[in-house]
């Protein structure tokens, strides 16, 4: 029993696995340095928004913000940038700032106006933010970024991308501040218990705030990446991939449930995602298949996450039996 | 010497119905005291007044002889009250360390507080001293989610016992297990003293209260009725008290 547990809890591994095998088997341009740069900076920006996904996901949440999010704050990071000689400085700055402050109005928006689900925030922002992202840019892209977004978004230090770099420092922050951090044990305890835990003494509402703060700023470095990568404020850029970030957090091993899913599971489901799309992209398969693989997957992920929680149940009666 | 707790005149209403009138009573030092009384005496009022759930209106709390005013269920656990409640309170997502210190990681460096890093060895070690110590045979990284009932149950007690400075406050830990497990957090209640701490116990089990508590207070629609020491020959009293046939009034 214990080992049908561990199998699903290694599911997603295995599912990645298997997909670089079998790319591997299909098409000699799948295994090359080169192919698998592509993949790692394509899915930068994902990433970013899946692992602050992961958090909000962590306390039973959803953040459908964060694809309207990105957007928003490579258009308020293109109008800082016309700010004078100020600019460049300010650029980094406004792209963060505006994702943490649509983060903490989401949160915020959640607890103190004690709405029913995190979904009706964050679909209010996700509207409102690509509103004014679009009306900020007058609908259309604002060419432009200071050398430090540039090379955010495009640079290479060495032979290895820096959006790569910035993901892989933000996913080891993420991953301290999930497993070494006392904030990242609240977080898991909210989503385990949100009752026990307020009852406990752990500040709920403060968590779930915080949660959603921090997905804010994730949006904010995957717009940096993006405008970076596009040389411009780009008020429709990441369209739905709030729905992307989800499925990759999901894919990953996280439970919808909340309380159960790590950083590495995220970053794993993101992989899955990219290498499906980069495989399917060189066999030539088109587009829509690939909408419908994702579709598949994502429901694979949910099932092992029923059923590992069925075997649970069943264990748990079993010991009461044998106790 | 004051007793552990003291409760004076307590008086709770909900509108307009009575929940607790004029109710009084001690709780020694390492006593365990068993809470009876038929459903809506007033038992859970009186526990969720003392682990600091719901506010009472009139009356007097004291601990050591001194008045207390319980705000929340953290300033209850901050003046040595904890409680059990039926649910438990566990967190299946997390193992029974996890469990023990919830809310209350111990972070080094201690001067960064809770921006330390967890300490999740030291945490280890003292949960298996303490498991040790209460016979407990549970490891501290096993998953609350996969435990038994009975498991469940003593892991929520073990963490009161461990935790509460002063009282530990017990809702019918026995009601949901077999007799088997029953016995294991029988026995880890009527150690408890040795532990250093005072217990309420309330359950609807006569043989378990007779078994575990030294005294036995009982309530009736809110109204504090008698006590006697629960013993086998007291039993028959007991549940006269409990059902009110008898005017079996004295204390």
């Amino acid at each position: 029993m214990n080992l049908a547990l561990r199998l699903i809890g290694i599911g997603p591994v295995l599912i990645l696995a298997l997909l670089v095998v079998i790319l591997t088997l299909a098409t000699p341009f799948f295994l090359t340095g080169e192919n698998l740069k592509n993949v790692l900076v394509q899915v930068a920006p994902l990433a970013c928004l899946a692992i602050g996904q992961l958090f909000v996901i962590l306390v039973g949440g959803i953040d459908l913000s964060v694809g309207s999010l990105l957007a928003l704050c490579t258009v308020t990071g293109s109008l800082a940038y016309g700010w004078g000689s100020l600019g460049p400085v300010l650029t980094v700055p406004a792209i963060l700032l505006t994702g943490i402050a649509v983060g903490a109005l989401n949160g915020i928006m959640l607890v103190k106006g004690r709405m029913p689900h995190a979904f009706i925030p964050t679909l209010a922002t996700l509207n409102a933010a690509r509103g004014l992202a679009l009306l900020l840019a007058h609908g259309a892209p604002q060419p432009g970024m200071p050398k430090i977004v540039t090379t955010a978004g495009a640079g290479e230090l060495g032979p290895i991308p820096v959006p790569v770099l910035i993901v892989a420092a933000f996913a080891g922050l993420a991953w301290l501040l999930t497993t070494r951090l006392q904030w990242g044990r609240w977080i898991y305890l909210v989503g385990g218990d949100r009752e026990a835990a307020r009852r406990l003494g752990i500040p709920v509402d403060r968590i779930v705030i915080s949660v959603f703060v921090f997905s804010g700023f994730a949006a904010g470095l995957a717009g940096l990446i993006t405008a970076g990568r596009t040389n411009a404020g780009y008020p429709s850029a990441g369209e739905l991939d709030e729905l992307a970030a989800i499925s990759a957090v999901i894919i990953g091993g996280a439970s919808f449930f909340g309380g159960r899913g790590t950083v590495g599971g995220a970053i794993v489901g993101v992989l899955i995602f990219g290498v499906i799309k980069n495989g399917l992209n060189l066999l030539n398969v088109s587009v829509y298949l690939q909408l419908i693989v994702i579709g598949i997957i994502v429901v694979v992920a949910v099932e092992l996450d029923v059923m590992r929680r069925r075997l649970e149940e069943r264990f748990r009666t079993r010991q009461g039996a044998e106790a | 010497m004051a007793p552990v707790l003291e409760v004076k005149n307590l008086r709770k209403r909900y509108g307009a119905q009575t929940a607790l009138d004029d109710v009084s009573l001690q709780l020694g030092e390492k006593e365990v005291l068993a809470l009876l009384g038929d459903n809506g005496a007033g038992k859970s009022t009186l526990i969720k007044i003392l682990s600091g759930v719901v506010p009472h209106d009139a009356g007097q709390i004291l601990i050591d002889g001194s008045e207390v005013h319980i705000e929340s269920p953290k300033h209850a656990r901050e003046l040595g009250i904890e409680t059990v409640y039926q649910d438990l309170a566990l967190f299946d997502n997390t193992q029974a360390v996890g469990n023990f210190y919830a809310g209350r990681e111990q972070t080094r460096p201690r001067w960064l507080g809770h921006f330390g890093l967890v300490d999740d060895k030291g945490m280890r070690k003292e949960t298996e001293e303490l498991l040790d110590r209460l016979q407990v045979n549970i490891p501290p990284d096993s998953d609350v989610g996969l435990m038994s009932g009975g498991q469940r149950q003593a892991v929520a007690v073990a963490r009161a016992i461990a935790f509460g400075k002063r009282i530990v406050i017990l809702d019918e830990p026995t009601s949901a297990l077999g007799a088997r497990e029953s016995g294991n957090v029988l026995r880890l209640i009527k150690e408890a003293p040795e532990q250093g701490v005072s217990v309420i116990v309330i359950s609807h089990n006569l043989e378990h209260v007779i078994e575990v508590a030294d005294r036995a207070v009982v309530l009736r629609q809110g109204s504090y009725i008698g006590e006697t020491e629960p013993t086998a020959e007291n039993q028959e009293k007991l549940v006269g008290m409990i059902v009110g046939s008898e005017q079996a009034k004295a204390a």
